[in-house]
């Protein structure tokens, strides 16, 4: 009884939304979203605002709910891995990934080298198609059309090879429990170094038209501030938690894939136009990460084995022992976790994911208070979230 | 059967397409001959009606034809930006309609005519109704006073200048009636910012005016042009490179504010499409949405025209003058406008007034006094 009495607390136009009578003189509630065309999907935001200064801000999510906990409750381990593709729609691989990692922890199945590189793969792959579709439409938010269709071309050619590798462009259901689904085809890694050749250089042309630009840095410099302590204190995760100048990865403090081997670096912000932790801040933490994939991906090519079963360890049929497993992995928008309990059978008893959007979403109204309008799309544009993996 | 569709709309294409180019390469040639056909109208009604007749009838001509030219630039200009658009982004642009897209615009056009007029319920109706009337008529009425060639001008007042800064102000007050009729939060956020914008970049489009009124010593836009008729070189040379680099400064303070006028990136902060859905016209459709349109296109050609008489001489060229000259000047500088516009991230409302109000209206009176201490004559 108490878990139903918790969530009718939560409806959104009973305890939680601003009151019309709370209001003073100048102020008015202005309803941001849910069809909003800056809110990044079905987000809806009601802010108190003053003229242009925003009082307070209170978002309201659930407009995507798709149920997918309950969901993964009701199948067998393999068949949930397509609905973790719909989580985070723009990070696919990196869902997968996750969960495959939690379900081969509590099967204790250890993958071979080549499904290991070829995750590693995908995976930075996903990293350079989320952030470019991430600072694309952050460019969009600040005014700028160009860089967004520029950013488009690039990750249209990831698209292409995610494509000719799985047969998809957008949900991939590529990583298994045990392995991925398809090996390479033949020329994919020729394919894939020269696209790696022409990207770098895109990424320094960006610098130039917008991420350097003067208009755009005195727009998102000075806003949206998470000062280091907040940021730990809402256990924020991802470029956001490093844009605050945290050096924290997973993928360098829990290795998983392999990650250990691989040489790169972890950008932070530094705070260059203003304080540390603005939005510029974790958005150019998303355009070194980049160039840091870049790095990782020629090494992955290097190192990738040239023989091996991609399917070798994909058991026949999906039955941990009664259990439980946790595993998190480093996905373009920050530590993604799945906890699975297993009661022996064929289906999961349990699937918890750890979304970090839903957390950097819970931080949005600290930073929000007493910014301007254009500045909470600033803001929202900045934490890079999808409301498919914070409703879930 | 299902091929067919296709095949008779490229057929309608093919027909249409070498029309409307030709239609294109006649007005250009109009445009040239513009002031021989002027002459020879004018020689006709003088000698077949009375003087007083003759002029009205004259004017009234002066004024079809520059509303009926003024009317099909945007059809131009909205193809010409989209293609702008897209070959600064690395794409085509439109490619289906037409020969490269030329037929476009129409296909626009025709599809906002038939679009159902929606007025939002809660809305103020005559204000809703008015308000796109207003913001088209300040953009076309300033063209009154705009010469297209030695004697092409609708009316050339001697208060010229002032005038335009006048009338193009009413615009501002149509967005701020469409922003509030409309009934709708993100509407009104756009009217209020439009009026706050207004009233940040007129100070310094006034001032700079005033800089080349001093040097001119008149208010009216042909005078401007007469005292810039050497083009080039030569002592009466275009304003833009005389007064040591002076005129310079006042030339980019005067794009800048005009850019600001215009509604246009990076100061498009009344439409705010990522901020305000789109702002004062978010709640317009159709025909009246088109309005708003077409006066936007209808700006960037007067402020581009100003520019373009006030610091580059007019319809004076360097090699040859004409309406021809004028058109092709102020087709460059709008295509600057283009350019920027997809190039520049958004400026936020209150740096736009601290840009205005902390930077450009000091710098236009440094550059005010200073010109005005350097015209006087000596002795």
């Amino acid at each position: 009884m108490t878990t139903a009495r918790v969530y009718k607390d939560l409806e959104p136009d009973s305890a939680y939304a601003f009151k019309p009578e709370d209001l003073e003189d100048d102020e008015m509630i202005l309803n941001m979203g849910p069809q909003h065309p800056s809110t990044h999907g079905v987000l809806r935001i009601e802010l108190k605002t003053d003229g242009e200064i925003v009082k307070d801000a209170r978002p309201h999510i659930g407009y995507l709910h798709r149920n997918f906990e309950k969901h993964a409750e009701n199948i067998d381990y393999q068949g949930v891995i397509p609905f973790t593709d719909r989580m985070d729609y723009v990070g696919s691989m990196a869902n997968s990934l996750t969960y495959a990692v939690a379900v081969e922890k509590l099967m204790a199945i250890e993958v071979g080298e080549r499904v290991k590189s070829l995750r590693v793969l995908v995976s930075e792959l996903q990293r350079i198609a989320s952030h470019l579709l991430a600072i694309g439409t952050y460019g969009l938010d600040i005014g700028a059309f160009t860089p967004f269709l520029h950013c488009f071309r690039e990750r249209e050619k990831i698209l292409d090879l995610f494509e000719w590798l799985c047969g998809a462009r957008l949900l991939y259901n590529y990583n298994w429990v045990g392995g991925v689904s398809h090996d390479l085809p033949e020329g994919w890694t020729d394919k894939a170094r020269q696209f790696l050749g022409e990207f770098a250089p895109v990424i320094d042309e960006l610098d130039d038209l917008l991420s350097l630009n003067k208009i755009f840095t005195n727009r998102t410099a000075t806003v949206g501030i998470i000062p280091p302590d907040l940021a730990v204190a809402y256990a924020l995760s991802g470029p956001n938690l490093r844009g605050s100048g945290i050096k924290w990865d997973v993928r360098r403090e829990e290795p998983y894939c392999g990650y250990e081997k691989y040489d790169f670096e972890i950008p932070v912000g530094q705070g260059r136009y203003g304080p540390i932790g603005s939005c510029w801040d974790r958005y150019y933490v998303r355009v070194e990460e980049m160039r840091q994939s870049v790095r990782i991906l020629h090494q992955a090519l290097d190192k990738l084995p040239a023989e091996g079963d991609v399917h070798e360890k994909v058991p026949k049929r999906v039955k941990p022992n009664p259990g439980e497993a946790y595993a998190r992995t480093e996905t373009p928008r920050g530590e993604l976790a799945f906890y699975i309990v297993s009661d022996g059978g064929l289906i999961p008893y349990r699937v918890k994911g750890r979304s970090p959007c839903f957390v950097a979403m819970s931080l949005f109204h600290e930073i929000a208070r007493g910014e301007m309008i254009a500045d909470i799309i600033a803001i929202i544009g900045s934490l890079d979230i999808v409301l498919g993996e914070i409703d879930r | 059967m299902a091929m067919k569709r296709p095949a008779l709309e490229a057929k309608i294409s093919n027909f249409l397409s070498p029309l409307v180019i030709a239609g294109a390469g006649g007005f250009l040639v109009v445009i040239a001959l513009l002031p021989k056909i002027a002459e020879m109208i004018r020689t006709q009604l003088q000698s077949a009606l009375s003087p007083t007749w003759a002029s009205v009838v004259n004017i009234a001509l002066g004024v079809g034809a520059t509303v009926f030219l003024v009317a099909q630039l945007p059809i131009f200009l909205i193809w010409f930006e989209r293609k702008v658009a897209a070959h600064v982004q690395d794409r085509l642009g439109p490619m289906r309609v037409g020969w490269h897209g030329v037929l476009q615009s129409f296909a626009d056009g025709i599809k906002l005519l038939f679009k159902e007029d929606i007025i939002p319920e809660g809305a103020d109706r005559p204000l809703f109704r008015i308000a796109p009337v207003l913001v088209i008529m300040g953009a076309f009425a300033a063209f009154a006073v705009v010469p297209w060639g030695h004697g092409l001008i609708i009316s050339d007042l001697n208060i010229g200048l002032l005038y335009i800064v006048a009338i193009t102000s009413l615009g501002a007050i149509g967005i701020l009636m469409a922003g509030w009729a409309s009934n709708n939060k993100y509407s009104l956020y756009g009217g209020m910012r439009s009026a706050a914008q207004l009233v940040a970049y007129e100070i310094p489009t006034a001032l700079v005016i005033l800089v080349v009124v001093i040097q001119v010593g008149s208010l009216s836009l042909q005078d401007v042009i007469a005292s810039q008729s050497d083009g080039l070189w030569g002592e009466n040379r275009w304003l833009l490179t005389r007064m040591y680099g002076l005129n310079l400064i006042a030339f980019v303070i005067f794009f800048i504010c005009g850019l600001a006028e215009t509604n246009r990136n990076p100061f498009d902060i009344p439409e705010a499409e990522s901020e305000l859905v789109a702002g004062f016209h978010t709640e317009y459709s159709g025909m009246r949405f088109a309005f708003f349109f077409l006066a936007e296109y209808g700006a960037m050609w007067l402020v581009a025209g100003v520019a373009a008489i006030l610091f580059l001489g007019g319809w004076v060229g360097p090699y040859f003058s004409g309406p021809l000259v004028f058109f092709l000047k102020t087709l460059i500088l709008v295509f600057v406008q283009m350019w920027l516009r997809w190039t520049l991230p958004r400026l936020r409302v209150d740096q736009l007034l601290a840009l205005c109000w902390k930077y450009l209206i000091p710098i236009t009176l440094a550059v005010l006094v200073t010109v005005a201490g350097l015209s006087v004559p000596p002795g």
